[in-house]
């Protein structure tokens, strides 16, 4: 067909657009802009407590804003809610199914969510009247497992699936209000800008897409990668993203100057990334691998500063408290861990 | 799949690219220059940066006896 040979055209055209655009506001690298800061010395990080209780592999975690409050998400069918600094489970949610990726904490603190091979993204009711925690609604419109959710507010969930797409739900009625259709692969990971207007989500397509939340628009996608996206986030500024992959690199890729600032990688490190975390000020990115550690890279220079190694399995799942005091790491040996 | 939604989908790819292909750049010696400031400016509050003294770490507990 004629014209699909010239949208074929097109389409290499502005692919090569982008690239040659990028390079014109690449008077630097980021490597050479920090050449005049010191490296970060050692980072020693100690475990300061573990969270015992999953009977099986953690999937996933995710701090409450109160910075002591955290859920998981185990495939022995639970997710508890934790008071990290006395290690008490506050709450332990039996699920429906057992077959879960993905929790988060809602900022208010009110309710979680999870979701996994149901395809569905199942809201609960920390705070029922009488006490109990029930199922609130159950989101179901994906065609493809669940790999991760995050809360705008008490009434809007973000989701990323299988499908290849992220949807932004309306909690109380429990549909679809947007549909982020774009990439070409099953969708791993997203994370929600501080400023709640965008979102960020990494793919098996390697490329990491921002999205305009309101517009239901992409407005960047950035690529290099060389396999799967399993983890996402942001800059704690809003202004940059961090990605991590089966490649087993983690990558910065500014959003103002959209474009790539630099590669976290060591020949020494074969195993894929499965989550990440920047620390309060974004100096330190904190990387879970397959390989049972986490590797402490200094962002700026792109140094390896330290390890955390206290997991016999595979670390699952990464997140940094919002007041930055400490670290949790939730692993495949069912524990998770507390740092600093 | 017919060969009118590959056009279809095609032309939408066509579309996405232009949309990004416009986006608003900054130099990266700009961009760069802002996270450096970012991270200093914010390094005295970041504990798993600077380390917490045991005393304000919750996460530990403070050294004491207690009288049985």
């Amino acid at each position: 067909m004629g014209e699909m040979e010239e949208l074929r055209k097109e389409m290499e055209n502005l692919k090569d657009q982008i690239t040659a655009a990028r390079k014109t506001f690449q008077d630097t690298t980021l490597q050479e802009a920090a050449s005049g800061v010191t490296v970060v010395g050692r980072v020693q990080l100690k475990t300061r407590k573990t969270l015992r209780g999953h009977l099986a592999k953690i999937y996933a975690m995710h701090w409450g804003t109160d910075s002591t409050l955290c859920v998981s998400a185990s495939q022995d069918g639970k997710l508890i809610v934790w008071d990290s600094i006395t290690t008490n489970k506050v709450n332990a949610i039996p699920l429906k199914s057992s077959w879960v990726m993905t929790c988060a904490y809602a900022p208010s603190g009110n309710l979680v969510a999870c979701g996994g091979l149901d395809n569905m993204c199942s809201i609960y009711n920390l705070k029922g009247k009488d006490g109990n925690v029930k199922v609130m609604r159950e989101l179901a419109a994906h065609t493809g497992y669940l790999s991760c959710c995050r809360f705008l507010s008490d009434t809007e969930i973000i989701t990323s699936s299988g499908d290849c797409t992220c949807v932004l739900w309306d909690i109380e009625t429990g549909t679809e209000k947007m549909v982020f259709a774009g990439h070409q692969g099953d969708c791993m990971s997203l994370g929600v800008s501080p400023d709640f207007k965008f979102f960020i989500s990494g793919a098996c397509d390697f490329t990491a897409k921002l999205w305009d939340i309101r517009e239901a628009q992409c407005r960047q996608t950035f690529s290099g990668h060389e396999s799967d996206i399993n983890a996402i986030g942001f800059f704690p500024n809003g202004n940059a993203v961090i990605t991590g992959s089966d490649d087993a690199t983690c990558k910065l890729y500014d959003l103002r100057a959209d474009q790539e600032l630099i590669t976290y990688q060591d020949s020494s490190i074969m195993c894929g990334v499965t989550s990440l975390a920047a620390s309060k000020s974004g100096r330190l990115l904190l990387a879970g691998h397959d390989d049972f550690n986490v590797n402490i890279w200094d962002m700026l220079k792109s140094e390896r500063v330290g390890v955390l190694a206290g997991h016999d399995n595979r670390v699952s799942c990464i997140g940094v408290s919002s007041d930055g005091m400490a670290c949790c790491t939730g692993s495949w040996d069912s524990f998770l861990k507390i740092w600093n | 799949m017919t060969s009118n939604s590959n056009l279809s989908n095609m032309r939408r790819l066509v579309e996405q690219l232009k949309l990004e292909a416009s986006v608003e750049r900054i130099k990266v010696s700009q961009a760069a220059a802002e996270l450096q400031q970012f991270c200093l400016q914010n390094a005295a509050k970041d504990a798993l940066l600077v380390g917490v003294p045991t005393g304000s770490n919750p996460f530990r507990e403070p050294r004491s006896c207690a009288v049985v």
